[in-house]
C-alpha cells in the first residue's frame, strides 16, 4: 500500500471525468428512453389485445434472459448492418453511440416490469373512476393511472437506475470509453491497476452509495404521504 | 439484406481442430460451473451475512450492512478486475504471487461473482426473517431452543420459504452475470461467443444459438427451484400474504 | 416458584414497566388483568427473560433470571409459555412440532418425545390431528395444541400471554377448558387474560396492572368483592358490563 501513488490519478483526471461523463449521459439517456418505452410495453402487456400481450411479453423475457455483455456486443454488429439495409449506405455508428441504443433498449425491459406492478398497484376503482368521468382510455391512463403508478414505483425505478449506472461498465465488451473503460485503457498504458481500479470502485461505490440513501429517503417520505 | 446465413458453420472446424459446437459446448459447461459454484458460495455466505443483520449484536449487524453496501455498489466487472488485479498487490508479496501464478482463474472468478452475489442473497435473507413475526423467534425461546437453533429450526426454514421466488430470480441471474468473467479470462459461453464471432462473422447463427442456450439455463434452474418450492410447500399456509401488511 | 422484586423496564426514555413485585407460590394461579397497554404482557415476558428489564430482579425457581450467567434456554425449558397468537411452528407437523424442543433442548429421544407428544395432544383432544400442520387448524386447536407443546417439556410453571384474546367467541371455551383442567391438577400458572369467569373459576390471586404499575394485588374473592383503587374498579365495570 506504501507506493500507492495519487499522482497517478491526478494526472489523468481529466481523462477519467470524460468517461464519467459519458457513462453518466448513456445512464440518463437510458433511463428516460427506457421509462418510456418500457411504460409503452407495460400498457401493451396489461391490454386486452392478446397480439401486443405477445410482443410485450417476448421482448421483456428475451431481454431478461440474456446476458447484457452479449446485447451490448450484438447490437454494436448487428445495428450496422440493419441500417445499412434500411438506408442502403454503410453506417458505421461507433461502440460509443450504439451503447445509447442498446441500454435504452435493454433496460426498457426492466423498467416496463417495474411499471406493470406500479399500474397494478393502482386499485381498479381509479380506473372506473376515470371512465365513469368520461375519460377514454387514454385519458384515464395518462390523467389518473399513471401518475399513481410512477409515483408509487419511484424508487424502484431509481434503484433500477443505479443498477444501470453501474452496468454502463459492460460497454468495456466493445471497447467503449466509459469511466471504467478510462481506467482500463490508463492501466494499459501505465501499468498501474491498483491506483485505477481501486479509484474506479470508491467513485462508484460513493456515488451508488449517496444514491441509494437518497432513494430511501424518497421511499420513507413516500410511505408517510401514502 | 446480404447477410450471408450459414447455419452448418457450427459444423465447421476451427483452427484448433475441434469443431465450433465443441466450442460452444465447452462455454457452456464453464457457464454452468462458475455460476453453480458461485451461487453455492453465495447461499452460504449470503446466509450468514442476512442472518447476522437480524440478531440484536449491534457489531454484527453493522458488518453486515457494511458488506452489503459495498458490495451492491461497486460494478460486478470493477469488482472482478479488483480481486485479479488489485487485492494480489494489497497483500503479502508470497500470497500476491500465489494468488497470480498458482491460483486457477476459475477460483478468483467463482469468489468473485460468489461475493457479489452474496449481498443479493443477504437482502433476501433478511427480508424474510423479518417478515416472520417476532412470536416466532420468541415461541422458540421459551421453549428452551437457543438463539441458533431458533434460527435453525425455526426462523430460517420458514424464512426461506418465503423468500424462494426472490431466491428464484437471483438464481436465474447468476447464469447471465457469469457472463462477466470472461473479461478474467474464463472461458465461458460469452468468450465462446466473441470469439466464434471473430473467427466466422456469423453474428446472426451464433447470436441466436447463445440466447437460446443461456434462455436453457435460466429456464431449468427456473423448473428446479419450482420443483423445490413444491416439495416445501407447507399444507394449509399461504406463503406471501405476509408480505402485504 | 416466581419472585418478581421491584423490577422496572424502560423504552428508551419511556418506562413500560414501574417497580413491579408480586410473588406466584407453587400451585397457584394467578390472574393479571389490565387495560391494554397496561405492561401486562412485557411483565409476563420478563419472567423468561424474552423481555429484558433494567432494574429489579425475578427468581424462578431459585435461579435469577436477569443475572448474565443464567443458563437461560435451561431456565426458558422448565417455564411453559402460551403466546396470544399461538405461535406453532408453520413448516413443521403438530408431530414436530410438539417433539422439536423435547429432543434439541431436553435431549430426548424421538421415540420418547413422539410418545409424550402423542399423550398430551390426546389429553387437549386433537390426537387425530398429528400429521397436519398447523394452518390445516383451527385457531382454538392451534392454541390447544400449544399448550400441549408447553406441557411436552414437563415445565415447572406455566405463562399464558392472552392466551384467547385472538381466538373467535365459539372457540374460547376449549382452551379454557383445557386450563381450567390444567390448573385444577396443581400446576403454577401465572395468565394474562381478560377472561374473569376464568378468574373467578381458578384464580388465587389476581393482579390489576395500569400504565406499567401493579395498583392492585389481592385475593379473588377480596378483588371481585371490593377492589381499593378507583381504577381496578373502573376496569372491572367495563369489562363486566359490557
Amino acid at each position: 500500500m506504501s507506493d500507492f501513488d495519487f499522482s497517478v490519478i491526478l494526472e489523468n483526471w481529466g481523462f477519467l471525468a470524460q468517461g464519467l461523463r459519458y457513462t453518466v449521459q448513456v445512464t440518463i439517456t437510458a433511463m428516460l428512453g427506457g421509462i418510456l418505452i418500457g411504460t409503452v410495453l407495460a400498457l401493451m402487456r396489461l391490454s386486452s389485445l392478446p397480439p401486443l400481450q405477445w410482443f410485450a411479453a417476448g421482448y421483456v423475457n428475451i431481454f431478461r434472459s440474456v446476458p447484457l455483455v452479449q446485447v451490448i456486443l450484438a447490437f454494436y454488429l448487428i445495428l450496422p448492418m440493419v441500417l445499412q439495409m434500411i438506408t442502403g449506405k454503410q453506417m458505421p455508428i461507433g461502440a460509443a453511440n450504439s451503447a445509447y441504443f442498446t441500454f435504452t433498449v435493454f433496460e426498457a425491459a426492466y423498467y416496463s416490469e417495474i411499471m406493470r406492478s406500479g399500474i397494478q398497484s393502482v386499485p381498479r376503482g381509479q380506473v372506473a373512476a376515470g371512465y365513469a368521468m368520461g375519460f377514454t382510455y387514454g385519458q384515464t391512463m395518462r390523467l389518473v393511472v399513471l401518475p399513481q403508478a410512477f409515483r408509487n414505483m419511484l424508487p424502484v425505478l431509481l434503484t433500477q437506475t443505479i443498477i444501470l449506472f453501474q452496468d454502463v461498465s459492460l460497454v468495456y465488451a466493445i471497447g467503449a470509453t466509459d469511466f471504467f473503460g478510462a481506467a482500463d485503457k490508463i492501466t494499459q498504458r501505465d501499468l498501474r491497476p491498483v491506483e485505477m481500479y481501486t479509484t474506479v470502485a470508491v467513485v462508484y461505490f460513493v456515488i451508488c452509495f449517496t444514491l441509494s440513501r437518497l432513494v430511501k429517503l424518497l421511499q420513507s417520505r413516500i410511505a408517510i404521504i401514502r | 439484406m446480404d447477410y450471408h446465413w450459414d447455419w452448418l458453420f457450427f459444423f465447421r472446424e476451427t483452427d484448433d481442430g475441434l469443431k465450433y459446437y465443441d466450442w460452444i459446448l465447452s462455454g457452456l459447461g464453464w457457464t454452468t460451473l462458475v455460476s453453480l459454484a458461485s451461487l453455492a458460495l453465495a447461499l452460504a455466505l449470503g446466509s450468514a451475512l442476512g442472518v447476522m443483520r437480524t440478531t440484536p449484536k449491534r457489531w454484527l449487524v453493522a458488518i453486515g450492512d457494511a458488506y452489503v453496501d459495498v458490495f451492491r455498489n461497486i460494478p460486478l466487472i470493477v469488482q472482478l478486475f479488483m480481486w485479479f488485479f488489485v487485492v494480489p498487490e494489497l497483500v503479502p508479496d508470497r500470497l500476491g504471487m500465489w494468488m497470480k501464478q498458482d491460483l486457477p482463474y476459475v477460483v478468483i472468478a467463482v469468489v468473485g461473482l460468489g461475493l457479489y452475489t452474496a449481498a443479493r442473497i443477504a437482502e433476501q435473507v433478511k427480508a424474510g426473517i423479518n417478515s416472520l413475526s417476532r412470536g416466532q423467534r420468541n415461541a422458540g425461546l421459551a421453549l428452551g431452543l437457543t438463539e441458533w437453533q431458533t434460527y435453525r429450526h425455526v426462523r430460517l426454514p420458514m424464512a426461506y420459504r418465503i423468500v424462494l421466488p426472490a431466491m428464484t430470480s437471483e438464481a436465474m441471474n447468476i447464469f447471465k452475470n457469469s457472463a462477466v468473467t470472461y473479461a478474467v479470462g474464463i472461458l465461458e459461453l460469452y468468450f465462446q461467443y466473441k470469439q466464434i464471432i471473430e473467427k466466422t462473422s456469423q453474428v446472426l447463427e451464433i447470436t441466436i444459438v447463445v440466447t437460446l442456450a443461456y434462455f436453457a439455463l435460466a429456464f431449468l434452474m427456473n423448473r428446479l427451484l419450482a420443483f423445490i418450492e413444491r416439495r416445501t410447500r407447507v399444507p394449509g399456509l399461504i406463503v406471501g400474504g405476509k408480505g402485504s401488511n | 416458584m416466581i419472585e418478581i422484586k421491584n423490577v422496572s423496564k424502560w423504552y428508551g426514555s419511556f418506562q413500560v414497566l414501574t417497580d413491579c413485585t408480586t410473588n406466584v407460590k407453587k400451585s397457584e394461579v394467578v390472574v393479571v388483568c389490565g387495560p391494554s397497554g397496561s405492561g401486562k404482557s412485557t411483565l409476563i415476558k420478563c419472567v423468561n427473560a424474552l423481555e429484558p428489564f433494567q432494574k429489579g430482579s425475578i427468581v424462578v425457581n431459585g435461579v435469577a433470571v436477569e443475572d448474565p450467567k443464567t443458563n437461560l434456554p435451561k431456565l426458558r425449558a422448565q417455564v411453559g409459555m402460551v403466546f396470544q397468537n399461538f405461535e406453532l411452528f408453520p413448516h413443521m407437523t403438530i408431530t414436530d412440532n410438539l417433539t422439536i424442543a423435547q429432543i434439541k433442548v431436553l435431549g430426548r429421544s424421538r421415540e420418547e418425545a413422539v410418545d409424550k407428544g402423542l399423550k398430551l395432544l390426546d389429553r387437549v383432544g386433537l390426537k387425530a390431528q398429528a400429521a397436519k400442520y398447523p394452518g390445516q387448524l383451527s385457531g382454538g386447536q392451534q392454541q390447544r395444541v400449544a399448550i400441549a407443546r408447553a406441557l411436552a417439556m414437563d415445565p415447572i410453571c406455566m405463562l399464558f400471554d392472552e392466551p384467547t384474546s385472538a381466538l373467535d367467541p365459539e372457540m374460547i371455551n376449549e382452551v379454557l377448558d383445557v386450563m381450567v383442567q390444567l390448573a385444577h391438577e396443581g400446576m403454577t400458572m401465572m395468565c394474562v387474560t381478560h377472561e374473569m369467569g376464568f378468574a373467578r373459576k381458578v384464580a388465587h390471586r389476581v393482579i390489576f396492572m395500569d400504565r406499567g404499575a401493579i395498583v392492585e394485588d389481592a385475593a379473588k374473592d377480596d378483588f371481585f368483592g371490593q377492589p381499593r383503587s378507583e381504577r381496578a374498579q373502573n376496569f372491572l365495570a367495563k369489562i363486566l358490563h359490557h
